[in-house]
């Protein structure tokens, strides 16, 4: 009682305010708990995960939004709170993580630590001694050591463990043909060896005294078989020995322990290398030689592209925006279809239109030629621009419908009364007014272009190729799929690589795009 | 007295591993088909040995860079399922612990066991192995060819589009075209004692190479080789029945039957003075190197993935020839399986040496231009095993 009397004039001033702003306070709540307890749910799984970044992040980002909303101040942020969160999560993250791997050698062989690579070496280094036995084993434990309890093909048994090389013994319990305990020791049972299988898999047991006899490990609990490791780690020294060849591989700061000749056994581990990948992008001949044509073919086809969907798209714009055309509707649906299409789909039906011997185009269109649309390193080029112009002018062609929709109809009329020709009404007017709202798309529609891999990929992946030049880069490969190639066609996979083009390329698309929208803000002021 | 030592056991066991949660449960990737065969096989273990295993389904073409990217976080899974021609790179990244068949070894086919080899170690358990062949229509040839030159006299004078179908595509498809080139004794790599490619040894430029690369010229001019051809071409035009051969593996054969054609499987028949000896590839399973679970992973598939049944259930869903001995030769009834495996035991496993991925890059390109008719094929290829050997 004593707690609700003094809450009461409070609650019967509450109708006084508007009852939205409660509705509002408890629809924020309700949101923010979500929120909140989504966020909890993450920290407890990154917790046991022990990821303290993750965990850091999730915990500012908490806060942050928590106080965003419940403040009354920051009013702006909290519009721009959810936006700026997605975009660091979806946009700057990924652009900082590529631009980090472009400074180090992630790929094949440099994947993960040095301890990573030390334990797959000293893994792979283990091989069963040619011809040796398979033992049987059982897994026994004393005061805390496990040990093994081997029997040999003849029946001879044997324990032994990390300490004792294999000794004979004869009082085990005998179970079939292999012994499954002995006095003094507890055998293990399955679920017990799996509970301890970190131990057990990691034992190696000497079969003699002499190390170079081999030793016996287990690969699943219920038999052991010999091997010699034949490399060998010193862990003070940081060295790799090949105790076949006693040659020594040391760290010397490539990512992989590499011997005095230079050869690297792999795997090795991932490095920070500063500005390699960035010398190798433009100093590597195999790059370096198509790099300028690519480069020049890119631009090409970008521009192209760009151009003939607008000029399409806006022709088709201005003449199915006449009212006297008659079916316009029908006529504009048809005209968005090969945007609904996927465009990967799109270009691989083309890819068999344009078969040289078998495609639709030749056989049909042009009656049984044999004209070699997609092989043909020219035509190839003018292919994938026509496909491009197929599945680009109905974007064009819809934005520009919605831009003259939107020029009042008086400009026009206007025009037609001060005696303008219908070419002049489309110049001077529409076409200007038409730019100031396109303009941007165009410039977004050329980096969109600069980097259309799966076009190319699906069409003519590239080629055609001219074998006699040596590169894995064909005729209309364009710079992304070009890199494609470099970092990931071949023998392994190079991220680091891959990386640097895709800042390179990045930085271009960026200056172009930059210097483009001030070029459009000049437009902008014309009018 | 046992007991009692049993009691202690059971105390005093789990004490020195630090093993608290993390035994006991088995992380498996596998693709949808297998997956439900799979779950069988986990259930009975689990039902034996108690420990729990996740079946983690994946698309089969991402699992490999997945694996590589995911091993090293320490998320990845313990066991995953593949093909060996990843092995190279998953021995080079060191994502894959080594798997120790013992004397099971014996009970796989051998081309499957060396194709899951990679310098003398085995990593991986194999379930299946798959190799192409040659398909006949019995309809429009009743019997088997005796030679190239009688396939394709055979073809001509069944007067169809083509006397035989092989896919060969814009890029040229040397996986396709392998055997005919193995027929002229010019192997990729050379082999060491064990049967595992020697990447030191290239001899795809070898003179029978040159002899290979005249051929395919030859057969392009005639037009038995086009490179207009691509795989999915070849199957449509085979199933409507344009020709009487097709060199193609099982993969195509259940949808040639649903198209009404009564297929017979055929060796393949070679234009050059050897055996024409296809590429096998071997499909099965790897355990993480980061694995904490070994032990239970090992006797997972060494136990249970590694058994008549489940190898025979793996092929009753997939129709991919067993790769375990007793499991094949009761898939043997089936005269298709029958047929693919007797070419399948005079193959090659394909290299899984990371240096493939250098030949695979021009490779193709080079044949698709000889087939082509540009330039000297003697010389395109010599330029090939030079650029190919520069970039190893």
């Amino acid at each position: 009682m004593s707690i609700t009397t003094p809450r009461a004039p409070r609650l019967t001033r509450a109708p006084t305010a508007p009852s939205t702003s409660v509705r509002v306070l408890i629809v924020k709540i309700a949101a923010l708990a979500i929120v909140d307890a989504i966020s909890l749910y993450a920290l407890f799984i990154v917790f046991a995960q022990r990821d303290w970044i993750v965990f850091a992040a999730i915990v500012v980002v908490t806060v942050i939004v928590n106080v965003v909303y419940f403040s009354k101040r920051f009013l702006p942020a909290k519009y721009l709170v959810p936006g700026v969160i997605f975009l660091v999560m979806f946009q700057v993250f990924i652009i900082g993580y590529t631009a980090y791997i472009a400074f180090t050698n992630y790929g094949t062989g440099h994947n993960s630590t040095r301890e990573d690579a030390t334990a797959a070496l000293i893994g792979s280094s283990q091989e069963r001694v040619e011809d040796s036995p398979a033992y049987g084993l059982t897994v026994v434990e004393s005061l805390g050591t496990y040990s093994f309890l081997v029997t040999d093909p003849d029946g001879d048994v044997s324990i032994g463990n990390a300490d004792n090389p294999l000794s004979p013994v004869d009082n085990a319990t005998i179970e079939g043909k292999v012994a499954v305990g002995i006095p003094g020791y507890n055998t293990l049972n399955f679920s017990q060896i799996v509970a301890a299988q970190e131990a057990i898999a990691g034992l190696t047991v000497q079969i003699s005294d002499d190390p170079n006899d081999g030793a016996l490990r287990t690969p699943d609990g219920s038999s052991a078989f010999v091997y010699r490791s034949n490399l060998v780690y010193d862990e003070a020294a940081a060295t790799m020995t090949n105790s076949t060849t006693g040659v020594v591989y040391s760290d010397t700061g490539v990512g992989a322990f590499t011997a005095n000749n230079g050869e690297e056994l792999l795997p090795g581990w991932k490095i920070e290398i500063g500005f390699d990948n960035f010398a190798r992008a433009f100093g590597d001949e195999s790059i370096r030689g198509p790099l300028f044509s690519v480069a020049l073919w890119t631009f090409t086809f970008a521009f192209l592209s760009v151009a003939t969907t607008f000029l399409l798209g806006l022709f088709l714009a201005v003449v199915f925006n006449d009212r006297r055309m008659r079916g316009r509707r029908v006529y504009r649906v048809m005209m968005i279809l090969p945007y609904a299409f996927p465009a990967f789909l799109s270009a691989l039906v083309w890819a068999g239109m344009l078969n040289r011997d078998f495609g639709f185009v030749n056989q049909v269109l042009f009656g049984g030629a044999d004209i070699p649309w997609l092989t043909n390193e020219w035509l190839a080029k003018v292919s994938i621009i026509l496909v491009n112009l197929w599945l680009g002018f109905p974007y064009m062609f819809l934005v520009c419908t919605g831009a003259l929709q939107s020029i009042p109809d008086e400009l026009q009329e206007a025009a037609v009364v001060d005696g303008a020709t219908p070419w002049a009404v489309f110049r001077f007017i529409k076409m200007p007014l038409l730019l100031v709202s396109i303009a941007p798309l165009l410039i977004s529609s050329f980096a969109f272009n600069f980097n259309n891999f799966n076009l190319i990929y699906m069409l003519t992946n590239g080629g055609p190729r001219d074998v006699s030049a040596g590169v894995n880069v064909g005729a209309t490969d364009i710079l992304i799929s070009m890199v494609y190639k470099v970092a990931f066609v071949g023998a392994g996979r190079d991220y680091g690589l891959a990386s640097a083009f895709s800042i390179i390329i990045f930085v271009l698309v960026g200056v172009i795009a930059a210097v483009s929208f001030r070029a459009t803000k000049s437009l902008e002021e014309l009018n | 007295m046992l007991t009692t030592a049993l009691a202690l056991t059971a105390c005093s066991a789990p004490a020195p591993g630090d093993s608290t949660s993390s035994a006991g449960s088995l992380t498996v990737w596998v693709d949808a088909d297998r997956a439900a065969v799979l779950k069988d096989a986990a259930a009975e273990f689990t039902k034996e040995s108690g420990v729990e295993v996740k079946l983690v389904q994946k698309d089969f073409a991402d699992i490999q860079e997945q694996f590589i990217a995911q091993v090293p976080t320490g998320k990845g899974p313990d066991i995953t399922i593949g093909a060996h021609d990843w092995l190279g790179n998953f021995v080079t990244n060191g994502v894959v612990a080594p798997v120790e068949l013992g004397d099971k070894a014996s009970d796989f086919q051998d081309v499957a066991v060396t194709a899951m080899s990679f310098d003398g170690v085995t990593y991986g358990v194999p379930y299946s192995i798959e190799n192409i062949a040659m398909l006949r229509n019995t309809a429009l040839a009743p019997t088997a060819p005796t030679s190239y030159d009688d396939m394709i006299a055979m073809g001509k004078s069944a007067g169809t589009e083509f006397p035989f179908i092989v896919q060969v595509g814009p890029e040229s498809d040397p996986y396709h075209l392998y055997p005919f080139q193995t027929s002229f004794g010019a192997p990729v790599f050379g082999t060491n004692a064990d049967g595992s490619y020697n990447a030191g040894e290239l001899t795809i430029g070898n003179a029978g190479g040159d002899q290979f690369a005249t051929w395919l010229a030859q057969e392009g001019a005639v037009g038995n080789l086009n490179i207009s051809l691509t795989g999915d071409l070849a199957k449509e035009k085979f199933n409507a029945g344009a020709s009487p051969f097709f060199l193609t593996g099982p993969w195509n054969v259940a949808d040639a039957q649903a198209a009404g054609i009564d297929v017979a499987v055929d060796p393949i028949p070679a234009p050059g003075p050897n055996a024409a000896q296809p590429f096998v590839g071997v499909q099965g399973f790897f355990v993480s190197a980061k694995s904490t679970n070994t032990l239970a992973a090992s006797e997972f598939l060494t136990n249970y993935i590694a058994t008549e049944s489940v190898q025979t259930a793996l092929y009753e869903v997939g129709k991919r020839a067993p790769a375990l001995t007793a499991s094949f030769e009761a898939a043997s009834a089936d005269p298709i399986i029958a047929g693919f495996g007797e070419v399948g035991a005079t193959a090659v496993p394909m290299p899984n040496i990371p240096e493939m991925g250098s030949v695979w890059q021009f490779w193709g390109v080079t044949e698709a231009a000889i087939i082509g008719g540009q330039a000297d094929p003697v010389g395109l290829w010599q330029k090939m095993a030079a650029d190919v050997q520069g970039a190893i």
